[in-house]
């Protein structure tokens, strides 16, 4: 299924720029970045409830916030782009 | 069911792939073009003048992903391996398999009769498709009945590589009447292969080396040893069990694919080179047109006559794996091929 997950980090407090790293890193690693601080995640079931409980735990929920937005299996014809850096088909042909 | 993964196929010179955290990173001349989650992968095929960092070997040994080196014509060269896993009790149980004569035959006689099943419907499809090249074609697929019964009163593995021969010669014998558009670039007078001598064996060597992959990565996945087989013998280096299970999915993904390619019009005469020796080789285009197709294949979904569950083609190499391994647990009486409708 593929997730959607935004990110609001409080980089003025202290702390805020490594929990915003930190956050960031973690999204790298499970999926796309399609613009600042949104990033696409094809992932399984097991996979989510992973990188769910890394963005929670990395956050101070004080002050940052996630969302998530679920696209579900069919996502494809959920999204669409417009305009600079078109984002790549996780699941399309890879061919560099 | 395991989802069907993605395979990412670097075939740009000079390009580099590194690890980076959890991801698969692709730069060329010092230029980041792609970052791939390694999770979404199940498979990197590199051609040509790749290179790689042994840290991301080493992950992609870890999780699973098979990476293989291919030259820039798609000859295999290597691949790599990661620590040896899987059950062992499973591995022997095939290498005792793989010993006894008569286990050996039923597995290698399941194969082949799909194999040759597969190969009657991809020329009976061609024949009610197209009636104009319909009788030739109806007779090769009547002589490849004609073998399948053959084929069920062998009882010696040297007697059924011979059946296995006389199909291929009636089937290859049979192909050049399935191509239908440009019959002069694409005309088709048998197998040859290192190097391909015409441009149909070209297309048909490529699929097939991407197929091997595939395969091979599908079987060391549910813990079985690719290279120990039951049909082709064992030699250093050859994937022998991963040659064993290709059968049946040479003619219905393969042969299929390159013959829908030429017939569609998907890849032209002009697209391939043929050297002063003779061997022929595609150029880059055709080379990214024919990867795109394949992947495309792969995520067509089918009902799966045996598991009768709805499968992406792509799934079937992992599908049938997953059946050779309960066939050799014991919880299956008999290996029961792909038999494609």
């Amino acid at each position: 299924m593929m997730v959607l997950v935004s990110y609001d980090v409080a980089v003025s407090e202290t702390g805020g720029q490594a929990r915003l790293r930190k956050v960031a890193r973690t999204c790298e690693n499970y999926g796309q970045r399609v613009q600042f601080s949104v990033f696409e995640c094809l992932v399984d079931p097991a996979e989510w409830a992973v990188l769910k409980a890394k963005l929670v735990d990395a956050i101070n929920p004080e002050q940052d916030s996630l969302r998530f937005y679920y696209l579900g299996a069919n996502w494809e014809r959920r999204v669409e782009h417009v305009g600079a850096k078109p984002a790549i088909n996780p699941e399309g042909p890879l061919v560099i | 069911m395991k989802r069907l993964l993605n395979t990412l196929f670097v075939t740009t010179q000079g390009a580099y792939l590194s690890k980076d955290g959890e991801t698969v990173a692709v730069s060329v001349d010092g230029e980041r073009r792609l970052r791939v989650p390694v999770h979404t992968l199940d498979g990197v095929v590199c051609f040509g003048n790749v290179l790689a960092s042994p840290f991301l070997l080493g992950m992609c040994a870890e999780r699973d992903v098979a990476v293989s080196f291919l030259s820039e014509n798609g000859r295999f060269l290597a691949r790599v391996a990661g620590p040896v896993s899987g059950n062992v009790l499973l591995r022997r149980e095939q290498f005792r398999r793989a010993d006894n004569g008569g286990a050996c035959l039923e597995i290698a006689r399941a194969m082949l009769a799909g194999k040759l099943c597969n190969c009657r419907t991809v020329l009976r499809r061609s024949a009610r498709d197209h009636p104009e090249t319909a009788q030739a074609v109806e007779a090769a697929a009547d002589g490849l009945g004609g073998l399948l019964r053959r084929l069920e009163t062998t009882d010696d593995l040297e007697a059924m590589r011979g059946v296995e021969g006389d199909a291929a010669h009636r089937y290859f014998g049979a192909f050049d009447h399935m191509i239908l558009a440009d019959k002069e670039a694409f005309r088709f007078e048998g197998r040859n292969r290192r190097p391909p001598l015409d441009r149909m064996n070209c297309l048909l060597s490529f699929l097939y080396t991407l197929l091997a992959h595939d395969v091979r990565s599908a079987l060391e996945s549910v813990g079985l040893d690719c290279q120990v087989g039951f049909l082709h013998r064992d030699r250093p280096g050859r994937p022998g069990l991963a040659l064993d299970l290709m059968e049946e999915f040479r003619p219905i993904i393969a042969d299929r694919l390159a013959l829908s390619l030429v017939n569609k019009r998907q890849v032209k005469a002009s697209g391939f080179t043929v050297s002063e020796s003779g061997a022929v080789t595609m150029d880059d285009e055709t080379r990214k047109a024919v990867l795109v197709a394949y992947q495309e294949r792969k995520r067509e979904e089918i009902v799966h006559p045996f598991l009768k569950e709805r499968v992406a083609l792509g799934m079937l190499f992992f599908a049938q794996a997953l059946l050779l391994a309960r066939h050799l647990r014991g919880d299956l009486d008999g290996y029961p091929p792909f038999l494609w409708r």
